[in-house]
């Protein structure tokens, strides 16, 4: 890869708090084109809130947010229009439409493509389900009669529907099956490769971080702590860094894309 | 960068070359997708993707599209130029076109599809009252329990619910009795002036509020307020799985949410009643001395002497009734709520409307006894 790589989004001196407590705190982080990066973070560090920043869920005390060239502290409702189509969110429990069915629920972003026949619309909808891995007559299926992870998967569905730039996945394997989970990176990376995908990953998965991750960043300290390849975290000098990457799941895990 | 997508079609002797370039997304399907179905699959074709820059999944379905289509005719198509990524992208896509799984649903259909839906309504119904009793049956139950076990008993549930469901309603309750005892005035003074019997507008007031009106009243404002408020509380617990997991933990839903309700209504919507009824006479009242001149001493002694005490009781004996209709149909509605917010609005509302009904229902077979045994 050139060394002028070009970012997509850059965050700088964000500042989060709720009452007293401070989630983030001068926090920067650069995620560039094309990439898969993998945000570890022990729990309540602060990773799904840091996404919800991004995508504009959340305000922050502080900081700049630059999404795909846009400023979207100052830029205001213009800016977020722009990029509104270009992302995708996945949320941590799928956040489904309740009275959508899944296919329903994938179709609502593509009703953002003007002159888009019903029936194609459908066809796309479909096409997403079987994709992500869902059997065709789940698209028929309300999300209550789901399991949680047939509820990932949907809700990673409608983050693609429109083959955004940028896909915001929090926990995405969390809750599957080891088969699935793998089906699952496997897509995400082919994704990412065949359309030039940016995937912002919130994850505890150390088989996904090894499996597809182009690049960790570590949340702690109310900051992004490091960020690098899998292998340079190996070398950090951080005692969770290191007990994160050199623990017994993580060996396994290591030793397990090895033998791939 | 060439944004904007160009199709072009030359057919030859023994194949159609579609030539794609620029970028191939969503956003151009509405425009691309006739063309390519214009394509005739009347021979084999070519498809050169040098030139495309860009494609997406949704492009990449169109052309596999059109790739089923062509073969479905007995022709094949050839893809050459594509780039190492878009040919990985249409391979993806190919492997993911959907296939139906399951059968069509073959219920019975017409005539006999109607008369389907309308008999299993029926049984619903049926069902419904069934389901009815059983609530009440387990409220009896566990209210049972409480009382041989009082150290169980929810006493600050019970108080909190008694101060929502008694308290906070006293003003709209209130206030409505009282509107609705100034309308009886003033109606019955200007049908009774006319055979010169004004001052009987007093017995007119009095005994349609104490036997019939105050209480009635009372139930649907309380039914309206209260069952749609235990539905969405216990409705909503039951949508995040709050029920099942009292259950796991050893607690009765019917015990802990039920109980303290339910005995909150019994307790408070007779107070309630003689709330409405105090307003009701004093809205009368006033009207009366306003529009007949019937002074307050006059209603006052014409109330004494020409109504008797057993109108309140009539009326009161029926609050609790009452009271046990709407909170069982309430908490009842809640537990029925599924698993999705839809349902929890429509329990909600069809909680309001049973209740209403069955204390209406209800009120009427009090009216028959009541004339019946002669009170
Ligand atoms: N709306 C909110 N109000 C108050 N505090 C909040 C809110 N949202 C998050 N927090 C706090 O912010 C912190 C970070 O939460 P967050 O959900 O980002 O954790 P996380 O890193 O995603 O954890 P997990 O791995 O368990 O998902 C937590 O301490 C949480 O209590
Ligand atoms: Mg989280």
């Amino acid at each position: 890869m050139t060394e002028e790589r070009d970012v997509v989004i850059r965050l700088r001196g964000i500042h989060n708090q709720f009452g007293r407590q401070v989630v983030h705190h001068d926090l920067d982080l650069d995620v560039y084109r094309g990439e898969i990066l993998g945000v570890v973070g022990g729990s309540g560090t602060g990773k799904s809130v840091l996404l919800k920043t991004i995508v504009g869920l959340q305000t922050p005390q502080a900081g700049e947010i630059e999404v795909l060239g846009y400023d979207l502290r100052r830029g205001g409702e213009e800016a977020r229009d722009k990029v509104d189509d270009r992302w995708g969110v996945m949320f941590q429990d799928g956040a489904l439409f309740s009275s959508l069915t899944v296919r329903e629920n994938v179709e609502v972003p593509l009703k953002h493509v003007p002159d888009l026949d019903p029936g194609t619309r459908a066809a796309l909808a479909d096409l997403k389900i079987s994709m992500v891995g869902l059997s065709w007559s789940a698209g028929d299926k309300y999300p209550s009669e789901l399991s949680g992870g047939m509820r990932k998967r949907a809700g990673l569905a409608r983050a693609l529907a429109l083959d955004p730039d940028i896909v915001f996945l929090d926990e995405p394997t969390a809750g599957l099956d080891p088969i699935g989970a793998a089906a699952f990176d496997q897509l995400i990376h082919g994704l990412s490769r065949s359309l030039g995908l940016t995937v912002f990953l919130v994850t505890h998965d150390l088989d996904t971080l090894y499996a597809v991750c182009d690049r960790v960043a570590v949340l702690a300290e109310q900051r992004v702590l490091v960020s690098g390849t899998i292998e340079e975290m190996g070398r950090v000098d951080h005692p969770w860094v290191h007990d994160y990457f050199h623990g017994p799941r993580a060996r396994a895990a290591l030793t397990a894309k090895g033998e791939t | 960068m060439n944004d904007a997508l160009s199709l072009t079609v030359e057919t030859a002797a023994d194949h159609h070359l579609v030539r794609l370039s620029g970028v191939f997304t969503v956003h151009d399907l509405p425009g691309a997708e006739p063309r390519l179905a214009a394509i005739a699959a009347d021979r084999a074709v070519l498809l050169d993707l040098a030139a495309l820059e860009r494609l997406d999944t949704a492009g990449a379905w169109a052309l596999d599209r059109l790739e089923a289509r062509i073969a479905e005719a007995g022709f094949t198509l050839e893809t050459q130029g594509a780039a190492p990524h878009l040919s990985a992208l249409m391979r993806r896509v190919d492997a993911a076109i959907p296939t139906p799984d399951l059968p069509e649903d073959t219920g019975p259909k017409g005539l006999t599809g109607r008369l389907d839906a309308i008999g299993r309504r029926v049984v619903d119904m049926g069902k419904h009252g069934g389901v009815f009793l059983n609530a009440f049956g387990m409220f009896l139950y566990r209210l049972g329990q409480s009382l041989r076990h009082p150290s169980r008993f929810h006493l600050t549930a019970l108080v909190a619910h008694c101060e929502d469901v008694g308290w906070r309603a006293v003003p709209i309750v209130s206030l409505l009795s009282f509107l609705i005892g100034v309308v009886l005035a003033f109606q019955g003074a200007t049908q009774l002036r006319q055979f010169g019997a004004e001052v009987f507008v007093v017995d007119l007031i009095a005994i349609s509020i104490l036997r019939e009106l105050g209480i009635l009243l009372t139930s649907i404002i309380v039914a309206g307020r209260t069952a749609s408020a235990f539905t969405a509380a216990i409705g909503s617990m039951k949508m995040r799985e709050e029920i099942d997991a009292m259950q796991t933990l050893g607690i009765d839903p019917a015990h802990a949410l039920f109980v303290p309700r339910i005995l909150a209504l019994i307790l408070m919507l007779p107070i309630l009643g003689l709330v409405a009824n105090v307003m009701g006479l004093l809205g009368g009242g006033i009207m009366s001395y306003l529009v007949l001149d019937i002074s307050p001493g006059i209603f006052l002694v014409r109330l004494i002497e020409g109504t008797d005490v057993s109108n309140v009781f009539v009326g009161l004996i029926k609050a609790p009734v009452f009271a046990v209709i709407i909170g069982v149909v309430g908490c009842n509605a809640g537990m029925q709520v599924g698993s999705n917010a839809e349902s929890l609005g429509r329990q909600t509302s069809n909680a309001v409307v049973q209740a209403i009904f069955a204390v209406i229902v209800a009120d009427a077979i009090f009216s028959v006894f009541f004339a019946e045994i002669g009170l």
